[in-house]
């Protein structure tokens, strides 16, 4: 399966090479389908697996009648100046629907890609129908040759009856891009949802709080993030699961390193059913002077409900580096080698391909260490 | 092979080694005796050029070169290695992912000693993390094989293994220090701290001495010396101050 998507072609090389960073296979090998979004235009939109459909989302709306329930319902039109001025543009982004027990062997790749300086907007709709397994990765990232601009999206992810998403989203901004996702899920029955987020290049600043409710019992959300802060960057990072039906269960899992960036890793679980799990960890690196500030938060409602937090921030411990030495690696060999096992997130239920695509990304960032 | 001359140390402040001389040729597997505290430890790190062990007089030589003032990892780089009594923990880090990086991407090589020190399940889980005392031996032994130093310090081999492991541990010591060859061929060298002696039963230390206070006390046949402290005690070798 290899189709060339004539829009990555064109593409300077520069750029090129910051998709494939991103985790973009270029020549849509090993991908059920490409969504490209260029500034505000919808460039690209196939899909080769039958039982998925993407298309871009005003073109959704305007298929299904029935989308418009799922539009804004998940986020708040009105929650911030940020979603106000994206449900004030005409509808961009993608719409995803999976079909009842549909099960997607190569991933979906989606890529917002900003040009030029200015902001870009999306809105996301994504739904797994009962039994049906989505597995997607979405690339965001900048043009080498952006000075400054603007991300605003939306994504409204609905995972049915024993359905499950995977998504897994790797920024490499720019240094003066500011990106303020907006991220909602609804869990059914028996639902898995998998959201990966990782960011090891420059940002000047993203802020993002996406939250899972649990409403089906039995439901799992797992969220993790692997975070490279350089210094001028700036991320005020959240995830939050809300227990709200018997069984279900959350793990929040954070994994962030600063070299005189700023990072807030907030987290926050709610127990507010019988029998419901949950746990944080938030760990993190101060390699250079900057700031990294843990906020776990464990809410339970009811004596039915068990939930746990660890947070730890501090630097690599000298024994561990010397231990290493002693093996014949230099503090420099030593030290990366340490923290490339700091950022290595194994994530369950995940496709072998993702996984090796978020550990390239990590690898790649390993200079930066 | 090593040649420690008038080694003073401290740590914290503190000195802790007061002028040790010890020789250990090309091939020779020494043992190194002494009560808690008295040192041991704190002489095999000095010697590998950890940072909290300041040596403040005297001179570690090896293979001809004075390698005092040398950082620890061109130390290990130039033929020294060291089995860790208590090895830290390091999340993530896989023990494949470490013996790849110290193999120079060799995955038969380290499969094939994995297999030999029956830790291949091993190799997908973080360094040190949960390993009982006996697995934490036998992945340090594990290292050392990929390692292959030419002149290998061993604290407590030992301690907190089962009998079935001990004797894995021993017979991989044994090559580690070429006692398996034929005395002309042994080119590498040991230097082992026992409590129990236990190593003797695999292989024949040629010299033994006991560390006392931060002294060495006694230069001589391991099996006696251990024999000595078996049926006295340490207090015979404190008192003695034979050399």
């Amino acid at each position: 399966m290899r189709k060339d998507i004539d829009e990555f072609e064109d593409l300077p090389p520069e750029d090129k090479e910051r998709l494939e960073q991103s985790g973009m296979i270029l020549s849509s090998e090993n991908r059920c389908g490409t969504f490209f979004q260029a500034d505000q235009d919808v460039q690209h939109t196939s899909c080769t697996y039958e039982g998925i459909e993407m298309l871009p989302t005003a073109e959704a709306l305007k298929k299904y009648d029935w989308l418009k329930d799922y539009y804004w319902n998940l986020v708040d039109k009105d929650k911030d100046e940020y979603t106000r001025y994206v449900a004030e543009q005409e509808p961009r982004g993608y719409t995803i629907i999976a079909k009842k027990g549909s099960k997607n062997i190569f991933p979906l790749q989606t890529c917002l890609f900003m040009a030029s300086d200015d902001i870009q907007t999306v809105h996301n709709i994504i739904i797994a129908e009962e039994g049906a397994e989505l597995h997607m990765i979405t690339g965001c990232v900048s043009s080498h040759s952006v000075g400054h601009g603007s991300h605003y999206g939306i994504t409204e992810f609905y995972v049915g009856k024993d359905a499950l998403i995977s998504t897994t989203m790797i920024h490499t901004w720019g240094e003066d891009v500011t990106v303020v996702p907006r991220s909602a899920a609804k869990l059914e029955e028996n639902a898995t949802f998998l959201s990966n987020y990782i960011s090891m290049k420059p940002v000047k600043r993203v802020q993002m709080y996406p939250e899972a409710r649990l409403t089906g019992e039995n439901s799992v959300a797992r969220f993790s993030s692997v975070i490279l802060a350089p210094e001028g960057s700036d991320l005020d990072l959240g995830q939050r699961a809300i227990l709200e039906a018997k069984g279900t269960s959350a793990e929040l899992l954070s994994r962030v390193i600063t070299r005189g960036g700023n990072v807030i890793t907030r987290a926050h679980i709610i127990g507010a059913a019988e029998d419901t799990r949950g746990h944080i960890e938030c760990k993190g690196l101060i390699l250079e002077d900057g700031i990294i500030h843990a906020i776990p938060e464990i809410e339970g409602r009811l004596t039915n409900t068990e939930l746990s937090h660890e947070a730890a921030v501090g630097k690599i411990a000298r024994d561990e580096i010397e231990y290493l030495m002693a093996r014949g690696l230099n503090e420099e060999e030593a030290t990366a080698t340490i923290i490339r096992g700091f950022l290595d997130v194994k994530i369950q239920g995940l496709p072998e391909s993702l996984q090796r695509q978020i550990d390239a990304a990590i690898d790649a960032a390993e200079d930066g260490f | 092979m090593l040649n420690i001359e008038n080694l003073h140390v401290e740590v914290g402040g503190k000195e802790v080694i007061h002028g040790v001389n010890l020789q250990i040729p090309e091939g020779e597997t020494h043992i190194l005796m002494g009560p808690n505290g008295s040192g041991k430890t704190t002489l095999l790190r000095s010697i590998m050029g950890f940072s909290n062990y300041t040596i403040t007089e005297g001179r570690v030589i090896f293979r001809g070169h004075d390698v005092t003032e040398l950082p620890l990892y061109e130390r290990a780089r130039y033929g020294m290695g060291m089995m860790f009594q208590r090895p830290p923990t390091i999340p993530g880090l896989k023990l494949g992912k470490l013996l790849d990086v110290m193999s120079g991407h060799s995955p038969a090589k380290v499969y094939e000693y994995a297999e030999r020190m029956n830790m291949s399940s091993f190799l997908d889980r973080d360094l040190n993390a949960n390993f009982s005392g006996g697995e934490i031996k036998r992945s340090e032994v594990l290292q050392l094989m990929v390692q292959q130093p030419d002149f290998v310090m061993l604290d407590e081999p030992e301690s907190g293994v089962d009998l079935e492991n001990i004797s894995l541990i021993g017979k991989a010591i044994v090559q580690l220090v070429d006692k398996d060859r034929h005395i002309i061929d042994r080119k590498k060298s040991g230097l082992i701290i026992t409590h129990t002696g236990f190593i003797m039963d695999y292989l024949e230390a040629d010299v033994g001495h006991m560390l006392c206070n931060g002294e060495i006390r006694c230069h001589g046949n391991p099996r006696e010396i251990l024999k000595v402290i078996q049926e006295r005690g340490y207090q015979e070798c404190i008192e003695c101050a034979k050399i």
